[in-house]
C-alpha cells in the first residue's frame, strides 16, 4: 500500500508493508543510513528522528502511523549547514565508536529548540539515549552549550 | 634488511612494519585504484614511500589507518604518529581505513590495548623515512646539504636562502630516491612534537554527526539480500527440524534453510536456520513464524545456580593449579593479629555493543568478499577459509567502522554465518542479528568466584594472603599483591561449562580487580588504616621483581599519589551516607588508580558524584582528547556494569535479551570524570582497557565508606535496599 509522508522536507511515497517500522523504511527503502538500529524495542534511542519536530524512536513506529507527517532525520538536520549541535559535537569531540551519536544529536537538537540554556536536570530528563561507550560527560557538554567556542587546545 | 632501492610507480619497494619488532621489505604492484583515481589519474607519479603514506603532486596527503576502529580512537591516533614525524599539519591529512591485508600492513587487529605499543615506534619510523626522502629531494634540487633544511606543514625550507618547497612539489623527485633504512632513520626529539599529545577531534566526526554511512550495518552491495539466523537458545544445540515450507511462503522471503554447522567450537559456525528476504524487516518478521525443534544438548543442564554450587564445592577441594606460593600462609594466619575471610562473585556479562553483530558477504566465481565490523579480520578470514574450504587468498575483507567492540568482535561467528549464507543463496547478503541474538549468543565475560583469606600484623601490615579462584583457566591472573605479601598462596580451580566466553574490555582484570582491590580494602579497614595509604605501604619497600614480572610498584605509587592529590582524598569532612573509595590496577601495560565519590540514599540507591582517574601509560600520549575520552568512558562503563548488569544462565540459555533487562547507564546516572596523566620515561602504551578495572572496586569501596556495607557480589542491584 503506497504511503506518503515528508522526509527532510521532501515528499516521499513508499510502497511497503504497513507494519514496517519507520526505521527500516528510512534505512532500507530510502537508503538513509544515519538512523541506527540498536535494540528494536524503543530502549536505546539510536533510531531517534523528529516527528513533527518531536524526538521519537523510529524502530517502534509503524510506517502507516506516520502517513502524511513530517519526519526529520540526522541527514536532514544540517542539510544546508551544520546544525549548532552538530558543530558542538565536533568541537567537544564527543564520539567514541559513534554509533549512538546521531540519535543523541537528534534529541539534543529537539531539546535546544525548547530550552536555549538547559539546566543539568533538563538535560538529564531529555537525554535518555544509551551511549555504550559512556561519552555522557561530553554529550552533556555539547548539549548544554552548543554555541560556545571550541575548548582551548 | 634489504638494501634501499629506487621506487617506480608499478613496482616499488614497500616497507612494511611488522608488529613485534622487525621490518620487512616487500613489493606490491600499484597503489589502490581508488587512491590512484583520487590522485588525479596517472599523469603524475605520487610519492609512496611505504604502504601507509601517499603524497600526490596535487598536494593530497593520505595516511592509512591500519587497525580496526571500534571507538578506541586508533583511526585517529596511529595516523597522527606518522603525521608527526612526516611533519605535516593534521588538517592537510586524509585518513583512509585499510582493508585487511597483512602483506601490506602486518597484523591488523583491535585488542589488548596493543595498537599503540605495537605500532608507536614503527609508525614514527614510517613518517620519518618519508620526511627524510622529501628532505633529500629538496637538498638535491637546491644542491645544499640536507642538514641545512627544516620541515613543517608539509614543506621543506632552506632558511639560509629563504627557499621553500611543498612536499607536493617534491613528490616526483622524492619518489625516485632510495627508501632509507627504517631501523636507522632519524626521529624527532619528542620535545619538538607539534601534534602528539594534543587534543585532536576524531577523524570520522563529520561523518558521524551528519549520519553518513560508516558502519558495517550501513554497507550496501547492489542486488543484496537480507538475512537473519536463528540458533538454538541453548549454546551448542542442533537443529532437528523446522517448518521451512511455511516460512518460505511468507512475504518477501527468498530462501529458508538449515545450516548444519557444528556444536563446537562455540565461536565457529553454529547450527541454525537462515531466512533470507528482500528486506531485513521481512526476514525478521518471517522468523517470528519460524518453529524449530532443537536437540539442546548437555549444556541445557547448566544454570547460574549450578555454577555457584560447583564453585563452592571446588573451593573446598584441592586446586587444579598453584599460580604462586610464597612463605607459609597457614602458619602466618596462626600468628597474625587479625584474619579476614571473604568470598567474591562477579557474573557473566554481555559486551552489548550498540551496533548489533552484522556482516555483508558476496561469493562469486570462487571468491568471497566480506564487509565486516570485526576486531580480528585475519583470524576471521582463517575461520571462514577453514569452515568453507575457500583459500585464504580468495577472501577479501573490508574493514568498516565498528559500532562498539569491547572484545565481542574478536570473535568472528557472524562473519562465517554471513559468508556461508551468501554462498548458499548465490547473492550478496547482509546478515544482521537482533539485539536478542546479540545478548543471547554472546561470548560473555566469564563469571568468577574468588575465595580469600588474609591477615595483618599488629602494625597493620599485610602478612598473609590466600586466594582460591574458580575461573576459566585461560584468564590471566594478575598476581598482585603477590610479591608484596610475605606469605602468599594463589590457586585456581577450573570449572568446565558450555557457556561461550571471551575477552571483554580488560579481560581477566575487569573481574579480578573488583575482587582483589575490594579484599585489600577489607584488610585495610581491619588494620584501621587509610585504604589509600595501606596500598602505598603494601608496595613499600619495593620487592625485587621476578623475571617476567612487568609490574613496577613505583609507577603504581605514582598514580595513587596523583589521584590522592587530585581527588582531595582524606580532606573532606565525613558526610553520613557518602564516601570515597580508592582502587588501583595494572593491566595492558598501563597503571591506573581511581577514586569514586558515591552516596547511598535511604532507598538503597547509589549515586556517583564524581570519579577521578589517574593513569600512567608512559612517556607520550598520542591524542589527549581520545585518551581522556577513553578514561571517562571506562569510568561510566565500570559503574554501569557494577550497578545492574548480569547475564544469568537458566537451562543452558542466557536469560536477558535486551536493554530492558540488561540496563546500561544513562545520562541521569552519569557523573563527571576527572582524568589526569602522569608522564614517565617508559614506552607509550594503550588506552582502551586499563582505566576500567580500578573503577568498579573504587565504587564498591566508596559504598563501604558511605554505608559500612561491603559489596562482595556484582551487580549491586538492590543489595543496599
Amino acid at each position: 500500500m503506497p504511503i506518503s509522508l515528508t522526509i527532510n522536507g521532501r515528499p516521499v511515497t513508499v510502497d511497503v508493508t504497513p507494519e514496517m517500522p519507520l526505521l527500516w523504511v528510512l534505512r532500507d527503502h530510502l537508503n538513509l543510513k544515519g538512523t541506527k538500529f540498536g535494540c528494536g524495542i524503543a530502549q536505546c534511542g539510536a533510531c531517534t528522528v523528529h516527528l513533527g519536530g518531536v524526538p521519537v524512536r523510529s524502530c517502534s513506529i509503524p510506517i502507516s502511523a506516520v502517513a502524511g507527517q513530517q519526519i526529520t532525520t540526522i541527514e536532514g538536520l544540517g542539510a544546508t549547514a551544520l546544525h549548532p549541535v552538530q558543530k558542538a559535537w565536533e568541537q567537544v569531540d564527543v564520539p567514541q565508536c559513534g554509533y549512538c551519536q546521531a540519535g543523541q544529536i537528534m534529541v539534543a537538537a529537539a531539546l535546544l529548540k525548547t530550552k536555549k540554556n538547559p539546566t543539568d536536570a533538563e538535560i538529564d530528563a531529555a537525554m535518555q539515549n544509551i551511549c555504550r561507550c559512556g561519552t555522557y560527560n561530553r554529550i552533556r557538554q555539547a548539549s548544554g552549550r552548543p554555541c560556545t567556542a571550541p575548548r582551548a587546545r | 634488511m634489504t638494501a634501499p632501492a629506487p621506487i617506480h610507480r608499478r613496482s616499488f619497494l614497500q616497507a612494511v612494519a611488522l608488529v613485534g619488532g622487525g621490518l620487512m621489505l616487500g613489493s606490491f604492484s600499484a597503489p589502490d585504484d581508488a587512491m590512484a583515481a583520487e590522485a588525479g589519474g596517472p599523469a603524475a607519479d605520487p610519492f609512496v614511500p611505504n604502504a601507509f603514506i601517499t603524497i600526490t603532486p596535487d598536494g593530497k596527503i593520505t595516511i592509512i589507518a591500519k587497525n580496526p576502529e571500534e571507538g578506541q580512537g586508533v583511526k585517529q591516533s596511529l595516523p597522527m604518529i606518522i603525521a608527526e614525524e612526516l611533519d605535516v599539519d593534521w588538517s592537510q591529512v586524509t585518513v583512509v581505513q585499510a582493508d585487511s591485508d597483512e602483506s601490506k600492513y602486518g597484523r591488523q587487529f583491535a585488542g589488548g590495548s596493543l595498537s599503540t605499543p605495537m605500532n608507536y615506534d614503527n609508525h614514527r619510523r614510517l613518517g620519518a623515512a618519508a620526511r627524510a626522502m622529501l628532505v633529500a629531494a629538496a637538498a638535491k634540487r637546491w644542491n645544499v646539504a640536507a642538514s641545512e633544511l627544516t620541515t613543517a606543514k608539509a614543506a621543506v625550507s632552506h632558511n639560509a636562502s629563504g627557499r621553500r618547497a611543498t612536499y607536493a612539489s617534491l613528490a616526483n623527485e622524492a619518489a625516485a630516491l632510495p627508501v632509507p633504512e627504517l631501523a636507522s632513520v632519524t626521529l624527532k626529539d619528542p620535545k619538538t612534537f607539534r601534534l602528539l599529545g594534543k587534543r585532536v577531534p576524531g577523524v570520522d566526526n563529520r561523518k558521524i554527526v551528519t549520519g553518513k554511512p560508516l558502519f558495517g550495518i550501513d554497507v550496501v552491495v547492489p542486488g543484496m539480500l537480507h538475512a537473519v539466523f536463528e540458533k538454538c537458545p541453548v549454546f551448542g544445540g542442533k537443529v532437528v527440524s523446522a517448518n521451512l515450507a511455511t516460512v518460505r511462503r511468507l512475504p518477501g522471503v527468498k530462501h529458508a534453510f538449515v545450516v548444519d554447522g557444528a556444536s563446537t567450537p562455540l565461536d565457529g559456525l553454529m547450527p541454525g536456520v537462515a531466512i533470507v528476504a528482500d528486506t531485513w524487516w521481512h526476514a525478521k518478521s518471517a522468523r517470528e513464524k519460524l518453529q524449530v525443534k532443537w536437540d539442546e544438548g548437555a549444556t541445557a543442564q547448566q544454570s547460574s545456580e549450578w555454577f555457584a554450587q560447583q564453585a563452592a564445592a571446588l573451593a573446598g577441594k584441592p586446586a587444579d593449579r598453584v599460580v604462586r606460593k610464597d612463605g607459609d600462609v597457614e602458619a602466618a594466619f596462626g600468628s597474625a593479629a587479625k584474619v579476614v575471610e571473604a568470598a567474591y562473585f562477579y557474573p557473566f556479562l554481555s559486551h552489548a555493543t550498540l551496533e548489533p553483530q552484522n556482516c555483508t558477504a558476496h561469493f562469486k566465481d570462487g571468491k568471497l568478499e566480506i564487509w565486516a565490523p570485526t576486531q580480528m579480520p585475519q583470524p576471521g578470514r582463517d575461520l571462514v577459509s577453514k569452515t568453507m574450504g575457500i583459500a585464504p587468498g580468495d577472501i577479501t575483507i573490508h574493514l568498516t567502522r565498528i559500532g562498539g567492540g569491547f572484545g565481542r568482535r574478536l570473535k568472528n561467528d557472524y562473519l562465517v554465518e554471513a559468508a556461508w549464507i551468501a554462498r548458499e543463496v548465490k547473492a550478496p547478503v547482509k546478515l544482521l542479528w537482533t539485539r536478542e541474538d546479540d545478548m543471547r549468543h554472546g561470548h560473555y565475560r566469564p563469571a568468577g568466584f574468588h575465595f580469600f583469606k588474609g591477615a595483618v600484623d599488629a602494625n597493620g601490615k599485610a602478612v598473609a594472603w590466600k586466594s582460591r579462584v574458580v575461573v576459566e583457566p585461560y584468564m590471566r591472573l594478575g598476581e598482585f599483591p603477590g610479591r608484596f605479601v610475605p606469605n602468599y598462596l594463589l590457586e585456581v580451580s577450573n570449572l568446565p561449562h558450555g557457556i561461550p566466553t571471551g575477552a571483554m574490555r580488560a579481560p581477566g582484570s575487569n573481574g579480578i580487580a573488583f575482587a582483589t582491590q575490594s579484599f585489600i580494602d577489607e584488610l585495610a579497614h581491619s588494620a584501621g588504616k587509610d585504604p589509600l595509604q595501606f596500598r602505598l605501604d603494601l608496595m613499600t619497600p619495593a620487592v625485587p621483581a621476578a623475571q617476567g614480572d612487568a609490574f613496577n610498584p613505583d609507577r603504581m605509587r605514582g598514580v595513587l599519589e596523583l589521584v590522592r592529590e587530585k581527588s582531595g582524598w582524606g580532606k573532606r569532612p565525613a558526610v553520613k551516607g557518602r564516601g570515597m573509595g580508592v582502587a588501583c590496577h595494572f593491566s595492558h601495560q598501563g597503571y591506573f588508580a581511581a577514586v569514586v565519590d558515591a552516596s547511598v540514599n535511604a532507598k538503597g540507591e547509589v549515586k556517583v558524584h564524581r570519579a577521578w582517574i589517574a593513569g600512567d601509560v608512559g612517556s607520550q600520549l598520542t591524542n589527549l582528547s581520545g585518551a581522556e575520552n577513553q578514561c571517562q568512558g571506562a569510568a561510566i562503563d565500570g559503574v554501569s556494569q557494577a550497578l545492574g548488569q548480569e547475564i544469568t544462565i537458566d537451562n543452558g540459555r542466557a536469560v536477558q535479551g535486551n536493554f530492558d533487562s540488561y540496563p546500561l547507564l544513562r545520562m541521569p546516572r552519569a557523573f563527571p570524570v576527572d582524568v589526569h596523566f602522569r608522564t614517565t620515561e617508559f614506552p607509550p602504551t594503550g588506552m582502551g582497557e586499563p582505566a576500567l578495572p580500578p573503577v568498579i572496586p573504587a565504587l564498591t569501596n566508596a559504598i563501604f565508606a558511605a554505608t559500612g556495607t561491603r559489596i562482595r557480589s556484582l551487580p549491586i542491584g538492590s543489595q543496599l535496599a
